[in-house]
């Protein structure tokens, strides 16, 4: 008898969702989100998700301080009916097995109609593999390994600067202050010895000798090391004109204080964002290393600009200052949900059209990019890289001139 | 000599010190019960938290917190004998190693929990500034947990050959039955020898914290070399643990210095797996 009820009462709830069907689905467009939320990056992890629900929030609600956001001004997408969107976020654990097996996941049960993440490049390998075989657009917004690209898929595209991006930055501001004058002979370039450090000093160095600045001294190190002594030592007795860090964040609090210990800089120190990006670096040895260059894709710029507003908003939400990489997780989810709403469907195959099709002005984004538009890979052509300089335990965007809101100060002042 | 090679040279010993200073408390507790403390990297990370928590909540450096790290970590020890090791000691050896590593991760992950996995750094001005001194530069954290690494291992040779507390731990260690027929009780001792070892590691991490940073995995990043220190040294010697501290910190700066930091790891292990090649029982550990 009451196993009878029970099964009406299943009856009733999948008929009513069954028969709710067409305008809730309409209203309802289902994104997946892979994210590291636990393990070693959870910190990172959590912090793209405080920022992938800000952007949520922004595309279902109204936000007219945002008008040249798109979707910002309008309650959910309006080319489907206002239908709003919905984020199912899957922990990656950090191990790319589990990212392969959440998101297969999000596709068979959550039936998501896109995805977004995974955070650690190695990760992104797996989880986009499996939307290409299931045909759903994947979407990186922040894994830079070159390969992720070179692979011929049709469902993958990537809105983040790769390692070329930022070594042409690096070489054009060096070009520059070598023009003004400043001397810029011997460069040392320090990486951790993981495919991160070596994969972008590799690119660096390419770059840097097309450019006619080769590298005349490189150091590699393993980033869990004890001790940066002799490193520091070395650089002190080669004393070059400038400094490029490929670091991790513990390498990068023990590169700080031992510079100061040593008594030693360059004129001209420069940081590839990673450990020396991490708020704990900045809380930790902001006061030692005044003047570093770094890159970053987002920097709050003038009030009342699209950066600066969203700043305060994810502020409030969080007590953080947006991040760089939560910042591009962000503009990831805004690249897919203008997709869907000029697709005008869910179904993933007019998504990937919409994708191939996207054109975003720098002005439209809340990260520094010059723009999104996508190659026949799926890399976003217009992705840069904003220079930002330690000012006051901060760092502000310096360079390229339009989004800067200081003058780049040098020498490098250290402690 | 160069200055510079002068200055590595200086620089590798006192990084040998503070290295030796972290082994002691390992050493001991193998010397003592046999077991290898695999937590010992997670007792350093605790006592650098401690001297942390001295800094953020009375505002006082080393002076203040290395006694309270010294106390809060035996206790700490203590508790781990009483509570676990005292009973993983009846199993087999495998339950043994597997007991501490099991407290290590333990320890690791409230740590995380607790903490957050934040990295944090106590002012480099806590202790004093670099000064320069005959030409070289020395680093007022790092001199100062030199010395104490000194004192430290000094202080607990003597209480481990002097004293009637340590002839009594020497006792167990050797033969806990007949100790027992001497009239005394071996889980005192072994208590004793866990407090003793967790304490002398609880005044390493709180000079450690002065010029390092914390975070919930540094014990990891520690640990490793306190294992090569204690077994180059003899497991159980704790004059083993500053020779062989000095010696890994030296060959490691110079090697670092001259052939390349990537390349030091592999010259401190040649140099491990030679010495133990040669002699089994370490530089000054018995057979």
């Amino acid at each position: 008898m009451f196993r009878n009820i029970g099964k009406l009462a299943v009856t009733g709830l999948v008929l009513a969702t069954v028969a709710a069907p067409s305008a809730s689905a309409q209203d309802k467009v289902k994104i997946g989100a892979i994210y590291p939320l636990s393990g070693n990056a959870a910190s990172a992890g959590n912090s793209s998700k405080a920022a992938i629900e800000l952007a949520v929030e922004i595309v279902n609600g109204n936000f007219p301080d945002l008008k040249d956001l798109p979707l910002a001004t309008t309650e959910g997408l309006p080319n489907l009916k206002g239908a709003k969107i919905e984020v199912i976020f899957a922990d990656n654990q950090g191990t790319p097995a589990a990212g392969q097996n959440q998101t297969l996941r999000l596709i068979t049960e959550e039936k998501v109609h896109a995805l977004l993440g995974a955070y650690q490049s190695g990760i992104t390998v797996t989880a986009s593999a499996m939307a290409e075989r299931h045909g759903i657009p994947f979407l990186t917004p922040e894994s830079v390994a070159s390969d992720l690209t070179e692979r011929g898929f049709k469902w993958f595209f990537r809105s983040t600067p790769v390692a070329a991006d930022f070594a042409r930055s690096y070489s054009e501001l060096l070009r520059e202050q070598k023009a003004a004058g400043r001397k810029i002979e011997t460069i040392a370039l320090v990486n951790e010895n993981t495919e991160y450090g070596n994969s972008v000093s590799k690119v660096i160095k390419d770059v840097f000798i097309k450019d006619g600045i080769p590298i005349t001294t490189q150091i590699s190190y393993s980033a869990n090391t004890t001790d940066v002594q002799p490193q520091v030592l070395q650089l002190k007795e080669k004393n070059p004109d400038v400094v490029l860090f490929i670091s991790y964040t513990s390498d990068a609090i023990l590169y700080a204080k031992t510079m100061k210990d040593l008594d030693w800089k360059p004129a001209i120190m420069i940081a590839d964002n990673a450990g020396f990006n991490d708020p704990s670096f900045v809380r930790t040895s902001g006061a030692l290393v005044e003047g570093l260059i770094n890159r970053s894709a987002f920097a709050a710029g003038k009030p009342g600009s699209i950066s600066a507003v969203i700043n305060e908003m994810f502020k409030k939400k969080t007590g953080n200052d947006l991040d760089d990489p939560s910042a591009r997780a962000m503009q990831g989810l805004l690249i897919l949900a203008d997709a869907i709403n000029r697709a005008g469907s869910t179904e993933p195959a007019k998504i990937q059209e919409a994708m191939k099709a996207t054109d975003l002005k720098a002005e439209q984004l809340v990260t520094g990019y010059k723009g999104v538009k996508f190659d026949e890979k799926g890399q976003n052509v217009l992705a840069s890289s904003l220079i930002t300089q330690m000012t006051g335990g901060k760092y502000v965007p310096v360079w390229p001139k339009e989004s800067a809101t200081a003058e780049i100060v040098l020498p490098y002042k250290g402690w | 000599m160069s200055n510079t090679l002068l200055q590595v040279i200086v620089s590798g010993l006192l990084l040998g010190a503070v290295y030796a200073l972290f082994s002691s408390g390992l050493t001991l507790i193998w010397g003592m019960m046999n077991v290898v403390n695999f937590a010992h990297g997670e007792f350093v990370m605790l006592a650098m938290y401690v001297a942390f928590m001295v800094y953020t909540s009375l505002g006082l450096g080393p002076a203040a917190s290395v006694p309270i790290a010294a106390m809060a970590l035996a206790a700490v020890g203590m508790a781990s004998y009483f509570l676990l090791v005292r009973h993983i000691m009846k199993g087999p050896m495998l339950a043994q190693i597997l007991g501490t590593f099991g407290l290590s991760l333990f320890l690791r992950y409230s740590a995380f929990w607790w903490f957050g996995s934040d990295f944090r750094t106590l002012p480099d001005t806590l202790v004093g500034s670099p000064f320069q001194f005959a030409g070289l530069r020395l680093d007022a954290p790092r001199l100062l947990a030199g010395v104490v690494a000194l004192f430290v291992t000094l202080g607990l040779h003597l209480i481990l050959t002097r004293t009637s507390l340590g002839s009594r731990m020497l006792a167990v260690s050797e033969d806990a039955t007949a100790a027992q027929l001497m009239g005394i009780r071996p889980e005192r001792m072994q208590a004793a020898a866990w407090g003793l070892a967790a304490g002398a590691t609880g005044i390493a991490g709180a000079l450690i914290a002065t010029f390092f940073y914390t975070s919930p995995t540094v014990g990891e990043t520690l640990a490793i070399v306190a294992f090569v220190t204690v077994s180059l040294g003899g497991f159980g010697s704790v004059p083993g643990a500053l020779v062989a501290g000095l010696l890994i910190g030296l060959v490691e700066s110079v090697s670092a210095y001259k052939l390349g930091p990537v390349y030091k790891d592999v010259v401190v292990y040649s140099l491990f797996v030679l010495v133990l090649w040669c002699r089994p029982q370490g530089l000054m550990g018995k057979m």
